[in-house]
């Protein structure tokens, strides 16, 4: 039902997006491309600024703390270009997002079915029985058990899991064309995480939501996303359908995240293949590649010049000088790399 | 070399021989009361009746979701919570009674908590924190400072750059590294560590791995693992513990008990994994809702609300932990030959 | 390609990049003390404040000798002169005294006043505050619900309470203001202490088989003091008003003794001859109370240190 006239072009469209925090350029020039319908994940490390990129799309910063450059688009409408009333219309009406701690994203001194129909009725006229049953609607669609009477309790008396649910209900709402999800399922069990997982697949595929998760588990990224793109010091250094990156990653810091992971080990005993050093301080930029300083392929050319994204395939892009030596090196085997002693 | 001064201290060196085990729990009991309105006393079974070995030089991990004991576990066995029931026997020797006060045994037996930054003194240098042990136990305070500095050098932090830094300056990462340097400035043979990796970003976790590793080798060291990533301990681990509402569920060597797992709770712990293959992604989740409440768990065994193998029996028998393999035990009545389970094995198999 | 790609080796372990020889001295961190100084020194307010505090404490110290007229000598032609009067710079008083060497003589009072009974109140509320925060159980109960019973008053009526029943005078308003001060500080030092307990350090401090008084005096004790500290200044301000108020009663200073708050009780009833004059002392410890209240705000927010 919302604007049809948003029905072409990309759920969200990220260009040349920069964002800083007085001296700390967070984010450093990303462009990005979800389509209708996609579910792309970013992950990263932490301080790589893929929350701050997920934040940036709903302008969830202070005017005066925060500088964002470049141009996003999300549900067609240009987001820095919004009016503060237009802002709060298209914060859960065109976009809306579900976090980590779901107790955060509710108030405690009201039930949660409140709290849903009040979002409801905020952005649009509707009589108060129709808001129930559609309330009621959206805990079945999030496969909340005894529904009815789940929608009375308050926040503090449901599991962490139904939470979760409670709070990706809560975000549907005002039926929004894209959910952004900030670390969703990190605070949950492996079991329940699952769970949600699967339950963001389901509203993809069924209400042809468009999803941008960010995550640090590549594990979860793979169960929900199309497309993966992988960031690293404010900048997405390879991005790619799950596939290519996981099975033909032609970045070294890609290939160094999927090889540090223990299920890739093959032996008990044997030493897990890390990642050596630690992320840059991004006040303290280094000039060139910022992964240079961790990176096995590195050069000088590298520590001095920031190297352009390659286009691998359609779709699949990197931004390293040597994507094809990474990419032969991934291939050579488990443990194709020696360090150079910096 | 041991800088600690031993002369009074009869259990740094083995005892028992490398056949007994370095510690014995058995019958260990944690209840809470829960204070809440009026009603009957209500409590929150934590620990309810754990028995289990941990074997010299091996590496135990321990696995289960929120609530089912395994913090509590940790703590009992380091003391820090006092235990309603059960023995502990640290190298034959039980810990508490007189021949062995928990001061004895906490020379030998240290851990590493999961929260780094609080875990570390925020008004003492790194160095301070990791001398802290040496000293109350009667190193000098230069040799203690000394001692602090190598351990940090063998942690991968150069002593000249961390040594005289705060808990604030460092990294997650780095401060792990001296949560574990502190664990060892006693010269433990037991180090328990409570998801001492989980909060750690994934690159950084593999490089605290490798040197738990590494030190465990060097200095022939025990651990207990305790985490809640299969693949973690998976990589760690000789042998693993599966718990669920504060009892044991499965116990085995990990190659068995993770890639042949015998109990339904393991098989379904181990389908939420996140698989790893685009093209062939978790189709359904095998365990529905959240983990119970330790308050109240349900009647025999208690995980048969949410088992696919739940029969009659399995709502009025308390199934106990049995073998189906040498080492590997079990307990689940599906597993257990005359349990009265429709897929239980017949006992002429199992004998 | 020039990278080696060497089979079978490993990836070098460790966070440290690569560092320039370091020279032969450990590098030494700031310590704790080292970042609050250097956050409070660029927080311009704070430093206002706190030289402002600053010079009236040089003021204090030295008025028997800097001030320009003798402060006890009156004379009564002279009365209620203006402030920017030839001789008498900031006026005089209803005794003809000079009121700029009377302020400056003044703050020696008002600020013993206000800082002597809450010194004595954060070392007695800080041990019962930390006592009963670290023992727990038993102890706390009693010691924070006998506490409790003094947050029933005012802390204005208590002060004038006790004043009242221990009678007049300096020695008596110190002791009254002290036990106002204890249970509020013992109150902050006791959740402080509360917390600090349940910190994953303590555990491991535990672990290493350290006593509890080892804990208390190595682990502990650093770490609440500091914040115990910051609410105590906070009280300097309430302190210095309470005291003012009770010479204004006539229950703390007696006349001739210049205190702030005695003057502004003498000067009461000309307040309609010369109310800039009459004002002054009040404006004293306005001026005063707020530079304690924002010095104590700066440290507060200078030592919430984080990663």
């Amino acid at each position: 039902m919302s604007t049809a006239q948003a029905r072409d072009g990309a759920a969200v469209e990220l260009s040349g997006l920069r964002v800083a925090f007085g001296k700390t350029q967070v984010v450093d020039g990303v462009d990005l491309k979800v389509e209708r319908g996609q579910a792309l994940a970013l992950i990263g490390e932490s301080g790589s600024g893929k929350s701050v990129t997920l934040r940036s799309i709903l302008r969830l910063f202070p005017a005066g703390r925060s500088r964002i450059e470049g141009k996003i688009l999300a549900a067609g409408k240009d987001v820095l270009a919004l009016d503060t009333k237009a802002l709060s219309h298209f914060r859960g009406g065109d976009v809306s997002m579900i976090f980590q701690e779901p107790l955060l994203a509710f108030d405690p001194v009201y039930s949660v079915g409140r709290q849903i129909t009040e979002s409801i009725q905020r952005h649009e006229k509707i009589s108060s029985k129709d808001v129930r049953a559609r309330a009621l609607a959206l805990f079945e669609r999030v496969r909340i058990p005894s529904p009815e009477r789940r929608l009375d309790n308050y926040p503090h008396e449901m599991s962490g899991g139904m939470r979760q649910r409670a709070m990706i209900a809560l975000a549907l709402a005002c039926r929004p064309q894209v959910l952004l999800a900030d670390e969703p399922t990190t605070a949950l069990d492996a079991t329940v995480q699952i769970q949600v997982l699967l339950l963001l697949r389901e509203l993809q595929r069924d209400l042809g939501l468009s999803i941008v998760i960010v995550t640090h588990d590549l594990g979860a990224a793979v169960e929900v996303a199309d497309r993966i793109a992988v960031m690293y010091a404010g900048k997405i250094v390879e991005v790619g359908t799950a596939k290519e990156i996981v099975r033909d990653p032609h970045h070294p810091y890609t290939i160094g995240l999927l090889r540090s992971r223990a299920e890739g080990a093959m032996d008990k005993g044997s030493r897990l293949q890390t990642i050596p050093g630690s992320p840059p301080d991004l006040a303290n930029r280094p000039p060139g590649c910022p992964f240079a300083p961790r990176c096995f392929l590195a050069e000088d050319r590298c520590r001095k010049e920031m190297p352009p994204e390659v286009e691998l395939s359609p779709g699949h892009r990197a931004a390293c000088w040597f994507t094809d030596e990474a990419s032969s090196a991934y291939r050579a085997g488990p443990q194709p790399v020696a360090v150079e002693m910096a | 070399m041991s800088v600690i001064p031993n002369g009074l201290d009869p259990f740094a060196t083995d005892r028992g021989g490398p056949a007994q085990p370095l510690l014995s729990i058995s019958g260990l009991i944690k209840h809470f009361p829960v204070r809440k309105g009026t009603g009957p006393k209500r409590v929150v079974r934590a620990v309810d009746g754990v028995d289990f070995d941990v074997l010299k030089g091996e590496t135990l991990g321990i696995v289960g979701e929120s609530g089912c004991g395994k913090s509590t576990t940790a703590k009992l066995i380091m003391g820090l919570i006092e235990r309603d029931s059960g023995d502990m026997l640290y190298d034959g020797q039980a810990i508490g009674e007189r021949a062995m006060p928990w001061r004895s045994y906490r020379r030998q037996a240290q851990m590493v908590f999961q929260d780094s930054y609080a875990s570390l003194n925020p008004r003492m240098t790194v160095e301070q924190s990791i001398a802290f042990g040496p000293k109350v136990n009667g190193v000098p305070g230069r040799q203690a400072v000394e001692r602090a500095r190598a351990l940090l050098a063998r942690v991968g932090l150069e002593p000249k750059r961390f040594a005289g830094r705060y808990p604030h300056e460092i990294s997650g990462g780095q401060r792990q590294r001296v949560n574990i340097a502190r664990a060892l400035a006693l010269e433990p043979r037991l180090v328990l560590l409570d998801e001492a990796v989980s909060a750690l970003d994934k690159s950084v976790e593999a490089q605290v791995l490798n040197l738990l590793l590494d030190l465990k080798a060097e200095f022939g060291l025990t651990y207990i693992f305790i985490s809640h990533d299969l693949n973690v301990v998976r990589f760690i681990s000789d042998r693993v513990m599966v718990m669920y509402l504060g009892r044991v569920a499965e116990i085995g060597p990990s190659d068995q008990v993770l890639a042949a797992p015998s109990h339904p709770y393991t098989q379904a712990l181990l389908a939420s994994m996140p698989s790893l293959d685009p093209d062939n992604r978790t189709q359904e989740a095998l365990l529905a809702g959240d983990p119970p409440n330790p308050i109240d768990p349900p009647s025999g065994c208690r995980f048969h609300p949410r088992c696919t193998l739940a029969e009659g029996v399995c709502s009025a028998v308390e199934p106990s932990l049995s073998p189906v393999m040498p080492l590997h035990r079990v307990a689940c009545l599906a597993r257990q030959p005359g349990s009265g389970h429709s897929a239980a094995p017949s006992e002429a198999i199992a004998a | 390609m020039t990278a080696p790609l060497t089979a079978g080796s490993v990836a070098l372990d460790g966070n440290i990049t690569a560092a320039p020889d370091a020279p032969e001295a450990f590098i030494a961190s700031r310590g704790f003390w080292g970042h609050v100084g250097h956050r409070l020194v660029r927080d311009p307010v704070a430093m206002a404040a706190g030289i402002l505090i600053l010079i009236v404490i040089a003021i204090a110290i030295l008025s028997p000798w800097i001030t320009p007229m003798d402060p006890y000598k009156g004379s009564m032609l002279r009365r209620l002169k203006p402030v920017g009067d030839a001789t008498y710079w900031l006026g005089s008083d209803e005794l003809g005294r000079d009121m700029i060497s009377r302020l400056m003589l003044g703050s020696r009072l008002s600020l013993f006043m206000g800082v002597t009974p809450v010194l004595i109140a954060f070392v007695i509320g800080s041990g019962i505050g930390i006592l009963a925060g670290y023992v727990g159980g038993w102890t706390n109960t009693i010691l924070m619900r006998t506490i409790d019973v003094f947050f029933a008053f005012p802390s204005v009526l208590l002060a004038i309470a006790l004043s009242g029943a221990l009678g007049a005078g300096i020695f008596n308003s110190i002791v009254s203001l002290t036990c106002v001060f204890v249970p509020q500080i013992a109150r902050v030092a006791e959740s402080v202490t509360t917390g600090i307990r349940r910190r994953d350090y303590i555990d491991a401090a535990k672990l290493s088989g350290a006593s509890a008084f080892t804990i208390m005096r190595v682990q502990v004790l650093g770490n609440v003091v500091g914040p115990i500290f910051v609410y105590s200044t906070s009280l300097i301000s309430v302190s210095m008003i309470l005291a003012s108020g009770l010479s204004f009663l006539g229950l703390g200073v007696r006349p001739p003794e210049p205190e702030w708050g005695l003057m502004l009780n003498t000067l009461r009833t000309a307040i309609y001859v010369n109310p800039v004059v009459a004002a002054l002392p009040g404006l004293a410890i306005f001026i005063v109370s707020i530079s304690f209240n924002l010095f104590s705000d700066g440290l507060r927010s200078a030592m919430e240190i984080r990663q």
